[in-house]
């Protein structure tokens, strides 16, 4: 009796053995995952981020219609907040949405990166910003005007299609958040597009081009009046 | 380039003037340089102290700021230095890196802010030297475990559901975060319950139970009420199997599921079930059958799911491999030897226990852990000699891989701490950042009401605004902006849900104004933006309630209307009636009007103002109107 039952207490701890170096092979082979948690490996320091260093004071003062000592202070703060000289995405969305507290404004910040972002390499550097603020805020009118159009074109076409201002259009609505007073439909964005493209659209073949754009802007008053509204914002 | 060869650059070449004589062909021209040769001292004020140094000590540097162009936008014209509003000292070790080449890391200071000011100044962190270069890769990985840690409590699950997530994914969810809601709350309650009467049946099923009639042994309860206990075992392996089929539809990644190792447990522990109902009852596989049944007591490591502090044993483990390895082989080691000397020793003695050296195995365990069963004891003089010898050295072994692994065991302890300490942390930092973002907004619904009551009534205007910075002027600029691009306007949570329930009740007024109202209601079917025919009612509003709210409380009910003809004469009126208003600057309570906001009442209507179109040209034009905004007209009514 006595060995009947040691022979099955060693054919049990056999297939336990069994068991256990099947799992230990199939973790082996990578059927199984048995590490739970990520052991952080003791890699190297990744490498440090790309550096960027902007091109000269006078030569920014030479393409843009900044003062010597605007230029310095805008750098100033460009460095604070981004000591590589780079803005990558991440950081544009992030900052611009503390902006807008009540709503979603990373689509927004998205498509404004890529107006930024005239070399589309997917990073911001000093002098792109300068020069875009330059254009914003004292440039002419029809560079202004410009520079808009380069913000709807999401694609860069030269063509403004309905899809292009419905997606800028619901990125703006999406900025202002859930409580709003009206509530914010969803219709909203496009009945504002086809307002839009109403006023804009001149010959009605569905694309707004750069001159229709310009020309409607130039009959509107309002827009017009209001151009000069963020002259002293620096 | 190293900094110290630049400075024998000139030797080196004055000394080219040995290759003349040899030469084949005629030298080239050298470079020539413009910039001026005399070395000018540079002064560098951070922060306040002022430091000085040689141009070229910077220059040896160029790729970083103060060796190229770049510091020029620091340089401050009126006082002929370069300013810096950075820390002075570290200053100190930057500069020192110009100087002497080496960037030495200051053990006292905390490596974010070290790090920052290097990337600020554009100096790549590898360039540290060696004496320093330790502590900092320390450090420096040290705080990216924290932040990797605080990153993913950041995404943790206590964050709210997105709102139009799949049922599957909130299954997930419950199931991975029981504490989200209820019903998860309560099938984990049940499975651990449920995992500890399997765990507790599998036990008590080899108690000896009193046999019943016409038996003398004692009988195991397991095999006297086996009834009972294949209904209990039944109905808890249906429960494991229905959760772990939930949890495999539920997964994300079923793959990954799959391979986990709690799936893996879950398998294991309802397997031999399975097997056992599938195999015949005969003889020849009962062996089998019993090693099934003993993969049962698996079921407790489910537990692991339930217990945080088993999962923290169970990776101290895990990550400890490498020192249990190596306690397992030294053990073996000596095992092995201990057990043949002995062996060996006490051969010769009659009715000696040590038969054979996988006998004496079992001796040398027992020894080398401080057992000391006593069922083998040595006789002979060598063997007890050994055996004491086996003992000491026993003590020594099991010590030396012991400190490392409650080490590790501490380190992964400490760490849970932290993260538990920083959940609920995080839920303070939530609630505050709620906090700063409502303040924002109503500093913005305050800064409208403000706006409105310049050019009313100056005295009373300039005790309500508060002060405000030139900042906040111009972000709440920009936020109005906004909203008149989109024809909308902020509102708080509590105004939005007053809206949105009058919106589906319909317009249910106080007071005297129900009629008006109603009427308006009656007229707009859709929604909560109101349309042409209200204004005429809000008018009518206004001119009630005015009389109605003076001393009393005040609503504040504001309306927006599209493009429209407005009767010239209401806006008077209720400019007139917006003089009469006591200004109160605190927050209001509002009653369920129309629309009401509650915030200091009489915005006045020269806010956004219909463009062309409207026919009260002199009256409502706007001067502010953005690029994008549509035909609006404001108008409070109180």
């Amino acid at each position: 009796m006595s060995v009947r039952w040691e022979t099955e207490g060693l054919q049990t701890v056999g297939i336990v053995c069994l068991v256990i170096m099947f799992l230990k092979l199939m973790h082996l082979l990578g059927l199984i995952d048995i590490t739970e948690t990520d052991d952080s490996s003791d890699s190297d320091l990744e490498l440090s981020t790309v550096r960027h260093q902007p091109e000269g004071l006078d030569q920014l003062q030479a393409q843009t219609k900044f003062t010597r000592k605007e230029l310095q202070s805008l750098y100033r703060g460009f460095k604070n907040e981004c000591p590589s000289g780079l803005v990558d995405e991440e950081t544009f969305k992030s900052i611009y949405s503390q902006f807008f507290p009540q709503g979603d404004a990373t689509t927004y910040a998205h498509f404004l990166f890529n107006a930024f972002d005239m070399d589309r390499n997917g990073s911001i550097r000093f002098e792109d910003f300068v020069i875009g603020l330059s254009v914003l805020l004292r440039g002419s009118v029809t560079e202004k005007l410009n520079w808009a159009f380069n913000l709807y074109d999401i694609n860069k076409d030269g063509y403004i299609t309905k899809e292009e201002m419905l997606a800028i259009m619901k990125s703006i609505y999406d900025m202002m958040g859930r409580y709003t007073y009206p509530c914010v439909r969803d219709e909203a964005p496009s009945e504002h597009v086809d307002k839009f493209f109403q006023k804009m659209d001149r010959n009605r073949d569905g694309v707004v081009t750069i001159e229709e754009f310009i020309e409607t802007c130039q009959k509107d008053e309002n827009i017009m009046n209001s151009m000069q509204l963020f002259e002293n914002v620096i | 380039m190293a900094a110290g060869v630049a400075t024998w650059l000139p030797f080196a070449r004055a000394a080219a003037v040995g290759w003349l004589p040899l030469a084949k062909k005629t030298m080239p021209k050298p470079p020539v340089d413009n910039s001026s040769r005399s070395d000018e001292i540079l002064y560098l004020n951070v922060s306040g102290v002022r430091f000085q140094t040689w141009k070229n000590t910077l220059d040896r540097y160029p790729d970083t700021l103060l060796g190229s162009s770049e510091k020029e936008f620091f340089f401050n014209e009126d006082t002929e230095e370069y300013f810096f509003d950075r820390d002075h000292e570290m200053f100190r070790h930057i500069l020192n890196f110009y100087r002497t080449g080496k960037l030495h890391y200051p053990r006292h200071e905390c490596i974010q802010a070290f790090d920052e000011e290097l990337a600020f100044y554009g100096i790549v962190p590898e360039i540290i030297g060696d004496c320093c270069m330790e502590e900092y890769r320390d450090r420096k990985k040290e705080n990216q475990e924290r932040l990797a840690e605080d990153t993913e409590a950041n995404e943790s699950m206590d964050a709210p559901l997105p709102p139009d997530s799949t049922p599957r994914e909130r299954l997930w969810r419950a199931f991975e975060n029981p504490h989200t809601s209820t019903m998860a709350l309560v099938f984990y309650y049940v499975t651990g319950f449920f995992i500890a009467v399997s765990v507790i049946a599998n036990v008590v099923e080899t108690v000896p139970c009193r046999p019943p009639e016409g038996r003398v042994k004692d009988l195991p309860c397991g095999e006297k009420y086996q009834l009972a206990f294949f209904c209990m075992d039944t109905a808890c392996v249906l429960i494991f199997t229905f959760e772990y089929l939930m949890r495999l539809f539920a997964a994300p990644s079923r793959c990954k599921f799959m391979r986990s190792v709690m799936s893996v447990i879950d398998v294991v522990a309802i397997m031999p079930y399975y097997i056992g109902l599938v195999m015949p009852e005969n003889e020849d596989v009962s062996g089998a059958f019993v090693t099934l049944r003993v993969f049962r007591v698996f079921r407790i490591f489910k537990f692991s799911r339930h217990s945080q502090g088993l999962r923290i044993l169970g990776y101290t483990l895990k990550s400890c491999a490498s020192e249990l390895g190596f306690l397992l082989f030294s053990l073996t080691m000596a095992i092995i030897i201990f057990a043949t000397v002995m062996f060996y020793a006490e051969k010769g003695t009659k009715g000696s226990t040590f038969t054979s050296i996988p006998a004496s195995f079992w001796y040398t365990i027992v020894t080398m852990t401080t057992l000391g069963y006593g069922d083998m004891v040595p006789n002979t003089i060598a063997g007890k000699i050994f055996g004491s010898i086996c003992s000491l050295s026993g003590v020594l072994v099991i010590a030396l891989p012991v400190p490392v692994i409650v080490s590790n065991f501490s380190r992964i302890y400490h760490q849970n701490q932290r993260a538990d300490k920083r959940r609920a942390q995080q839920k303070v930092r939530l609630a505050r950042i709620r906090m700063a973002k409502k303040g924002t907004t109503n500093a913005f619904l305050q800064y409208k009401e403000d706006r409105g009551l310049r050019g009313r009534d100056s005295d009373s205007t300039a005790l309500c605004v508060k002060n405000r910075s030139a900042f906040e002027h111009q972000h709440h600029h920009l936020l109005h902006c906004l909203e008149k691009t989109t024809n909308h306007e902020f509102t708080d949570e509590m105004t939005y849900s007053e809206l949105c329930m009058t919106e589906s009740v319909g317009f249910r007024t106080s007071r005297s104004t129900s009629l008006s109202s109603q009427q308006g209601a009656q007229n707009n079917p859709t929604g909560c933006c109101p349309r042409r025919a209200r204004r005429r009612a809000a008018m009518r509003l206004a001119n009630s309630t005015a009389s109605v709210s003076r001393g009393s409380v005040q609503e504040l009910d504001t309306l927006h209307i599209k493009t429209t003809s407005i009767p010239p004469q209401t806006r008077s009126s209720l400019n007139a009636q917006a003089d009469n208003l006591k200004l109160n600057c605190g927050e209001q309570d509002f009653t369920a009007a129309i629309i009401s906001i509650p915030t200091p009442p009489a915005n006045t209507p020269d806010e956004s103002l219909p463009p062309s179109p409207a026919p009260i040209p002199g009256i409502l034009r706007n001067t502010r109107a953005t690029a994008f905004t549509h035909e609006t007209v404001k108008i409070s009514s109180l």
